[in-house]
């Protein structure tokens, strides 16, 4: 009993801070809105940060290991295009699934290989790729979106909007599933450990003896899958492919990872830490919307909302020194 | 009215963190005078020299400028009396063009705002040509020559109008051609009153150049004003060494075995030149040599760092290859790295995981973590070497110096390193930990564990190890064994290691 305590204290270690604003923005919302605390707004809200929740899983793999992908935005958008083409082109759904997150492992290890062989910055190699495959879904799409013609017994549809229990929808479990598997990943394991050894301090790492470059090529590879499965399932909630989906997506996982105590420079992080950050951003536009705040302010407060909480991270940081 | 000396420092004193770097130090320049400022690596020569430049603030003492006292506080400070100072790493930006350098801060503008790029053209080449370099003004730094740049370097601090020169080693990358228009260039400037300290490791340098010669030996001054006539390099480097031996350690020496456990045979690869030596089991096979000598270089390569181009390398009788770090490692390889903060620690990270980076697999099976093993290499390593922490988890950022090397000499030993290379093992760790580091190496030693040691403090080099090889640019000039070792006394023996490690002597 005593050993599980800790654990779930190590959990939330160092974003106590983070996980008391969401509980007062939860608390809050209850207060001031009657339509915050209902079963539907819940079953809503967890729709609602799927595809960012599973960008940050990524893109905290990447930010341990030390730089961010730039492009899962964009191949947000390419995977809703691919899984509804394919589809259209006879495919099964199991088959158009399973061939999108193919697709999504090599665009990430394409990331990787070129970012860990040929020493260019993962910045500018993760960005040209994010104009490449948005690129390739309006090519693909002429820029329109894609409406899937025949989604036999709405097992398409289903799979992001039917729920467990009228409570939980089945993409969440998908969460559930990526969250333990990363989690386990990160904490557990040998790769794990050396990916925080490559983003503390690549040059200690060779000299260690760790594969600096190759454990740069799977984590890009992870967030290629992860981006993929975002795709997937934001295509089966909107039921179409739409090129122009995930602009500055990439930007609100790397917030909501920076927000949940990932260190922009590497090396530091936790995913249960990422989860906080992603339920304060989810929470933080269900909320805005459940009070009509217009959109437009909701990027600016948003935007105010990141500095403020990264700054509050680096004073503390430096307190400690 | 110009005073005798253009430069006088007056007993000038400086402490770092309550050790006394330099004791006392008097100084006197003349004007056109070229004077040889020399001293063992860390005897106090570029903390004298940043004083002078007003990088760092002196504790007691007074310095005078052509007769007037002066305060110092700022680079900027020293430029505005005339002096200026050539470090020697190159300090211009790779990305800009030469005059873009040479006004770098100083930029000529017309108005208050706008920069007036053809003026500061024309000035960058007149300095140029009276140095008589023939250089486009428009070439981008980072095309030239090293030997180019600092020229350019030399010309920019001429620009100025320098009474005082100072060069920090100038010649240390410089060709023998090029270091002849040097000194050509230094007899002019001579010529015109500048006064130059000139600092370098070559002897022959030193007595072809300069008129006198200033010693510094463990912060104190040795010699003042001594002119350079008349002395031969013997009696140079007599002046150098001498410090006391017995201040941080006097225990025995490891004996070391007979068994060679490691043998490299004419290494070659771009810095070090054709190397062969022997190490034994349970010694300190101790490498001295000037900084820059190529010792680094010559542990990078054999720990699979850097490429060799040709060589061979034997452990226990069989051939290896260290391809990579994962290669050494695997052949039972450490390397206690010059650099800890950048090559031997994960800062961000707790005492546990960097201790236990190179064995992570042992109580890490698939998904099973088996902490309880790992706190047990912790605390193994964290009792033998006795690292002061407030808890595994404690982040290596805040451990001192001493502590942060034990950690990494804990996370080789936890790997089972037998061939421990430790690069310069003791710098930023205080003097307690000093000792200590030697206690433990010489246990370490004891146990059977065959350490290379890298050191540039020459009583370091001569208390701890069972044999010395010397290093001067890239070669091995000389391996001093037991029997040879115990012939000299530590005066002789630092004298011995000093004309080899100049190239006195090969």
């Amino acid at each position: 009993m005593g050993k599980k305590e800790i654990n779930l204290k190590s959990l939330f270690k160092g974003v106590g801070g983070a996980f008391f604003a969401l509980i007062l923005m939860v608390l809050a919302l209850c207060v001031f809105t009657d339509t915050f605390a209902t079963r539907l707004n819940f079953v809503n809200l967890l729709k609602q940060i799927t595809c960012n929740c599973l960008l940050s899983f990524g893109l905290t793999c990447c930010l341990i290991t030390g730089f961010p992908d730039l492009s899962v935005g964009s191949h947000v958008a390419l995977a809703t295009v691919e899984v509804c083409m394919y589809q259209n082109m006879g495919m099964s759904l199991e088959v158009s699934i399973l061939l999108t997150l193919a697709v999504g492992v090599v665009i990430g290890a394409v990331n990787g290989f070129i970012f860990s062989r040929t020493g260019m910055p993962a910045y500018i190699v993760t960005l040209a790729m994010q104009n490449v495959l948005r690129g390739i879904a309006y090519v693909l799409t002429n820029g329109g979106a894609v409406i899937v013609a025949n989604d036999v017994g709405m097992k398409f549809f289903n799979l992001s909007n039917a729920t467990i229990a009228n409570w939980i929808p089945y993409s969440t479990l998908i969460l559930v599933v990526a969250f333990v598997i990363i989690n386990t990943m990160l904490t557990r394991t040998v790769f794990g450990r050396h990916m925080y050894a490559v983003g503390g301090n690549s040059s200690t790492a060779v000299y260690s003896g760790i594969d600096v470059k190759n454990i740069r090529l799977v984590v890009y590879t992870i967030s290629g899958l992860l981006a993929a499965i975002a795709g997937v399932l934001t295509a089966s909630r909107v039921y179409s492919g739409q090129p122009t989906t995930g602009v500055g997506f990439e930007g609100e996982a790397i917030a909501s990872a920076v927000l949940g105590g990932v260190s922009f420079t590497g090396g530091i992080g936790t995913l249960s830490g990422s989860l906080i950050g992603i339920l304060i951003m989810g929470v933080m536009s269900n909320g805005m919307n459940l009070l009509q705040v217009n959109y437009y302010w909701q990027l600016v407060v948003k935007g105010i909302i990141i500095l403020v909480a990264v700054y509050v991270d680096q004073v503390k940081r430096s307190k400690t020194k | 009215m110009d005073a005798e000396y253009i430069i006088e420092m007056r007993d000038i004193c400086k402490s770092f963190y309550g050790v006394k770097i330099l004791h006392d130090v008097n100084f006197k320049l003349r004007p056109g005078e070229i004077r040889g400022l020399l001293g063992e690596n860390g005897a106090g020569k570029s903390t004298m020299m940043r004083i002078l430049n007003g990088i760092y603030s002196k504790d007691s003492g007074k310095i005078f400028v052509n007769g007037e006292e002066a305060h110092f506080t700022l680079p900027k400070d020293a430029r505005e009396a005339k002096i200026a100072f050539v470090h020697q790493e190159i300090a211009l930006s790779a990305n800009l063009t030469i005059a873009q350098n040479m006004f770098l801060g100083l930029e000529i503008t017309r108005g208050k705002y706008f920069l007036d790029d053809a003026a500061m053209r024309q000035a960058a080449l007149d300095a140029l040509k009276s140095l008589g370099l023939d250089l486009n003004v428009d070439t981008v730094v980072g095309t030239l020559s090293i030997a180019q740049q600092q020229m350019v370097e030399i010309a920019k601090a001429l620009m100025q109008d320098a009474r005082v020169l100072v060069l920090d080693e100038p010649t240390a990358a410089l060709s023998e051609k090029e270091v002849r228009f040097l000194f050509q260039q230094m007899r002019r400037l001579k010529e015109k009153n500048v006064a130059i300290i000139f600092i370098s490791h070559r002897l022959n340098e030193i007595e072809e150049i300069t008129d006198s010669l200033t010693v510094l030996r463990d912060g104190y001054i040795i010699a003042d004003g001594t002119p350079t006539k008349g002395l031969n390099s013997s009696e140079i480097i007599a002046m150098m060494v001498g410090r006391s031996v017995t201040q941080f350690f006097d225990g025995e020496k490891p004996q070391g075995t007979g068994e060679v456990v490691f043998e490299v045979r004419g290494l070659t690869n771009q810095r070090v030149r054709n190397i062969s030596f022997q190490l034994k089991k349970g010694e300190i096979l101790g490498f001295g040599g000037l900084v820059g000598a190529g010792r680094t270089e010559l542990m990078s390569a054999i720990f699979g760092l850097d490429p060799i181009e040709s060589g061979e390398m034997f452990l226990h009788g069989k051939k290896i290859v260290n391809r990579n770090p994962r290669e050494a490692i695997q052949h039972r390889f450490g390397l206690v790295s010059e650099d800890r903060k950048h090559n031997g620690l994960i800062l961000v990270h707790s005492i546990a995981r960097n201790l236990t980076m190179n064995v992570t697999s042992t109580f890490i099976k698939g998904i099973h973590y088996d902490k309880a093993k790992e706190k047990a290499i912790v605390d193994e390593y964290g009792n033998k070497l006795s690292i002061k922490m407030s808890g595994m988890d404690q982040l290596c950022q805040y451990l001192s110096g001493g502590n942060q090397q034990k950690v990494v000499i804990s996370k080789w030993l936890a790997s089972g390193a037998d061939v421990l290379i430790m690069d310069e093992p003791t710098r930023g760790v205080d003097v307690g930990a000093k000792s200590e580091i030697y206690r433990l190496m010489h246990s370490l030693a004891e146990e059977g564990i065959s350490i290379i040691m890298i050191s540039s403090e020459l009583p370091e080099l001569i208390n701890i190890s069972t044999r010395i090889a010397v290093m001067h640019e890239g070669e091995l000039n000389k391996i001093f064994d037991r029997e040879e070792l115990a012939q000299y006394d530590a005066d002789d023996l630092q004298k011995e290691i000093m004309f080899y490690a100049t190239g006195e002597r090969d």
